[in-house]
């Protein structure tokens, strides 16, 4: 259905990890990266800061207690966080440090607006669950889980499953590893005919002349 | 015709394509403003795929974040965090300049933090869609406009097609009924929302603010209760534009003109929510039950009025949460010791805010080991406060007076307090860490600040009458 010259992203299909577990609620995006390293113009290489303040010690050591470094949670991709998550700034480098950690899904009974947002446009899969099923999940830490973004189910290790929506537009994204941009980008022609509308209109109480011309130079759409 | 609410009205107006089950709507973008903090990324991703912006006639940028607020030394160098944060500066400035944006930079008059800006140009304006790379984009929401924040890659997508790829959000109507009682203001007001309805109760929900005590608010308290609709996790908070909304925007650079400005107004007349429209879900506050407000916990929600006591944790994360805050269940805040006190930040950076607290100061000292800051949110603002001399006042008292900037609200600057410090301030939020590693955050209104300064001590502005002459 969608095709276009813009950038893919890698599709994602699966995804199969133990889980680490943050039960705590309302874990905002200060946490997730302190605003004191926003200052890059980057977004690669921000996981060694993720979760910084909770992470290391003021001597720069891990923090024994903080849940990331037990031994067990190492290497997991499936985050399973408490209420809320993602709440606060509409800091993208959130995200950006989650997935440079090593974290490829968040899994939670609530997800902040913006930071889902920005979660699944990466390719972190953001995913929302029944609180009873949720609460299962906190209280155990570590299981394999198995998910399935195109059947949107989540296979547990003693056969049960969990299932799980994703908004569809999303989820075909993820999938096909579609670029947003690009599927824009296709309706520029759409988006054109809005504006030069809208330019009438607004022309009309502004005094000012339409912009005719697109600026979308350099596009293979 | 249905009946229809504030925010469809707006919604409606800028469809492109309409929602589907298996596609977003395509939303237009009126205005979308950038500083150097969310947009570097989103130039470099053009850059790379050769795309230009579709509309730089719709955008303004700023510098805010990053900036430091004391001024240059001597060697006319200006006080950066770090070479970083001097680097993003300049790397905005570039982009900028590359790709035909107009900047309010270091040699602007305007400049001055993105929500404050904005709304003192008459960009911001009823009816429109407006987003930046920043939550507390819902400030713009107080003119009628339906504004938000988003992420880069959204920033990229707005700077390449002027639209966004969005589903309609859900209408929860916030009605606050009767009167503000003396002494109680806007900053109280939105506190009190939020530990009502939960820092997560407008999630998925784009907020209109309604009622008896909304409409007596001035543009500035308006201002500042939108700003925070984010901190209850809302898309956007709105209210409805009117007279007063008229009279703020008439005259100003950027707002219609003549013959323009009255059709403009006649149109605006018509965003206001239909009788018999329906939302999602509906709230109602008493207004005359609200207390001074300030926060006592690690995120928005935990607010409760200053001389009520702190309620006990209910689970593990509201036990860290007190323990981080140093605060103790039974006891009100009202009295604990500070250490620093900011006023400024989007949400209560204005001439309004610091007149309060001005009033608050004027012929009193800032209690002996306690450090205040006043950032105002603009050179306007700056400006403004001067030919009232309120910097003397500020100055007087022993406040540092700053350059406009988003300073220890994020502390990302160089503005920061020390660890274990208790900050009383007119921010929006109050996270561990937030303006500074380990420092903890009280949230205020301007008055309240300013008494806490003066006390050394968590303090009502009433209590400032038993603290001395003014
Ligand atoms: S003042 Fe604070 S909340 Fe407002 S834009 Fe700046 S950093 Fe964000």
């Amino acid at each position: 259905m969608l095709s276009f010259g813009g950038s893919l992203l890698r599709p994602i299909t699966r995804l199969h990890s133990r889980t680490a577990v943050l039960p705590d609620e309302n874990i905002d995006t200060d946490r997730i990266i302190p605003a004191r390293f926003l200052t890059t113009t980057e977004r690669a290489g921000l996981g060694k800061l993720c979760f910084n303040d909770w992470r290391y010690q003021a001597d720069g050591s891990d923090t024994p207690a903080f849940p990331l470094n037990q031994p067990q949670a190492r290497g997991c991709h499936i985050l399973v966080a408490g209420r809320n998550f993602g709440c606060g700034s509409s800091r993208e480098h959130a995200p950006w440090a989650l997935l440079d950690y090593g974290i490829q899904a968040v899994l939670c009974s609530e997800i902040a607006d913006i930071f889902r947002n920005n979660a699944l446009k990466n390719g972190l899969l953001a995913i929302v669950l029944d609180e009873a099923e949720h609460r299962w999940l906190i209280e155990h830490p570590g299981i394999e889980l198995s998910i399935d973004v195109k059947e949107q189910v989540i296979a547990l290790p003693d056969g049960g499953h969990i299932r799980f929506q994703l908004e569809p537009f999303a989820r075909h994204c993820l999938l096909n590893g579609v670029d947003q941009l690009g599927y824009l980008q296709q309706h520029m022609p759409l988006i054109d005919a809005f504006i030069h509308e809208r330019e009438g209109q607004e022309a009309a109480i502004h005094g000012r002349t339409p912009q005719q011309e697109p600026r979308t130079a350099g596009v293979t759409l | 015709m249905t009946a229809k609410t504030l925010f469809e009205k707006v919604w409606d107006a800028h469809v492109v394509a309409a929602e589907s089950i298996d596609t977003p709507a395509i939303l237009y973008i009126d205005l979308h403003l950038v500083h150097e903090v969310t947009s570097p990324q989103a130039f470099s991703e053009l850059r790379e795929r050769g795309l230009k912006l579709r509309r730089p006639d719709r955008m303004l940028a700023t510098l805010d974040h990053s900036t430091p607020t004391l001024p240059p030394g001597t060697d006319g160098e200006r006080p950066y965090a770090n070479a970083e944060a001097k680097a993003q500066v300049s790397q905005l400035e570039t982009n900028c300049r590359e790709f035909g944006v107009e900047l309010h930079g270091w040699n602007s008059s305007d400049r001055g933090i993105v929500h404050v800006f904005g709304p003192e140009l008459g960009a911001t304006q009823p009816g429109m869609t407006i987003v930046c790379g920043d939550s507390h984009t819902s400030t713009h929401g107080a003119f009628g406009a339906l504004a938000f924040g988003i992420g880069t890659t959204e920033v990229g997508h707005v700077m390449a097609t002027q639209c966004l790829l969005q589903r309609k959000a859900k209408t929860l109507a916030i009605h606050v009924d009767g009167d503000l009682p003396a002494g109680v203001g806007a900053k109280d007001l939105i506190l009190h929302i939020i530990g009502e309805i939960g820092v997560d109760g407008g999630t998925g929900y784009v907020i209109e603010y309604r009622g008896k005590a909304i409409e007596q608010l001035s543009m500035e308290e308006r201002m500042t209760v939108c700003n925070m609709s984010i901190e209850a996790g809302a898309r956007a908070g709105l209210i409805a534009p009117d007279e007063t909304t008229f009279a703020w925007l008439k005259g100003r650079p950027r707002a219609p003109q003549g013959e323009a400005w009255d059709e403009a107004v006649s149109r605006w007349k018509s965003l206001r929510t239909d009788d018999g429209a329906e939302y999602d879900r509906e709230v109602r506050i008493d207004a005359g039950k609200i207390r001074p407000t300030v926060t006592y916990g690690t995120h928005p929600g935990m607010a409760i009025a200053m001389d009520k006591p702190v309620p006990a944790a209910r689970n593990p994360q509201e036990k860290r949460a007190l323990d981080y805050m140093k605060a103790e269940a039974g006891k009100p805040m009202q009295g604990t010791p500070v250490d620093v006190v900011f006023v400024g930040s989007c949400t209560n950076s204005r001439l309004s805010d610091l007149r309060e607290a001005a009033h608050v100061l004027r012929g009193r000292r800032v209690a002996d080991g306690v450090r205040m800051l006043v950032v105002p949110g603009s050179e306007a603002v700056r400006r403004d406060a001067e030919s009232e001399g309120l910097h003397h006042v500020f100055k007087a008292a022993g406040a540092e007076w700053r350059e406009p900037g988003c300073s220890m609200c994020i502390a990302m600057n160089g503005d920061f307090a020390q660890p274990g410090q208790l900050v009383v301030s007119t921010s929006n939020r109050n996270f561990e860490g937030r303006q500074g590693k380990g420092a903890r955050t009280v949230l205020a209104s301007p008055a309240t600040a300013a008494a806490s300064a003066v006390a050394g001590r968590i303090a009502a502005r009433r209590e400032t009458r038993e603290l001395g002459p003014a």
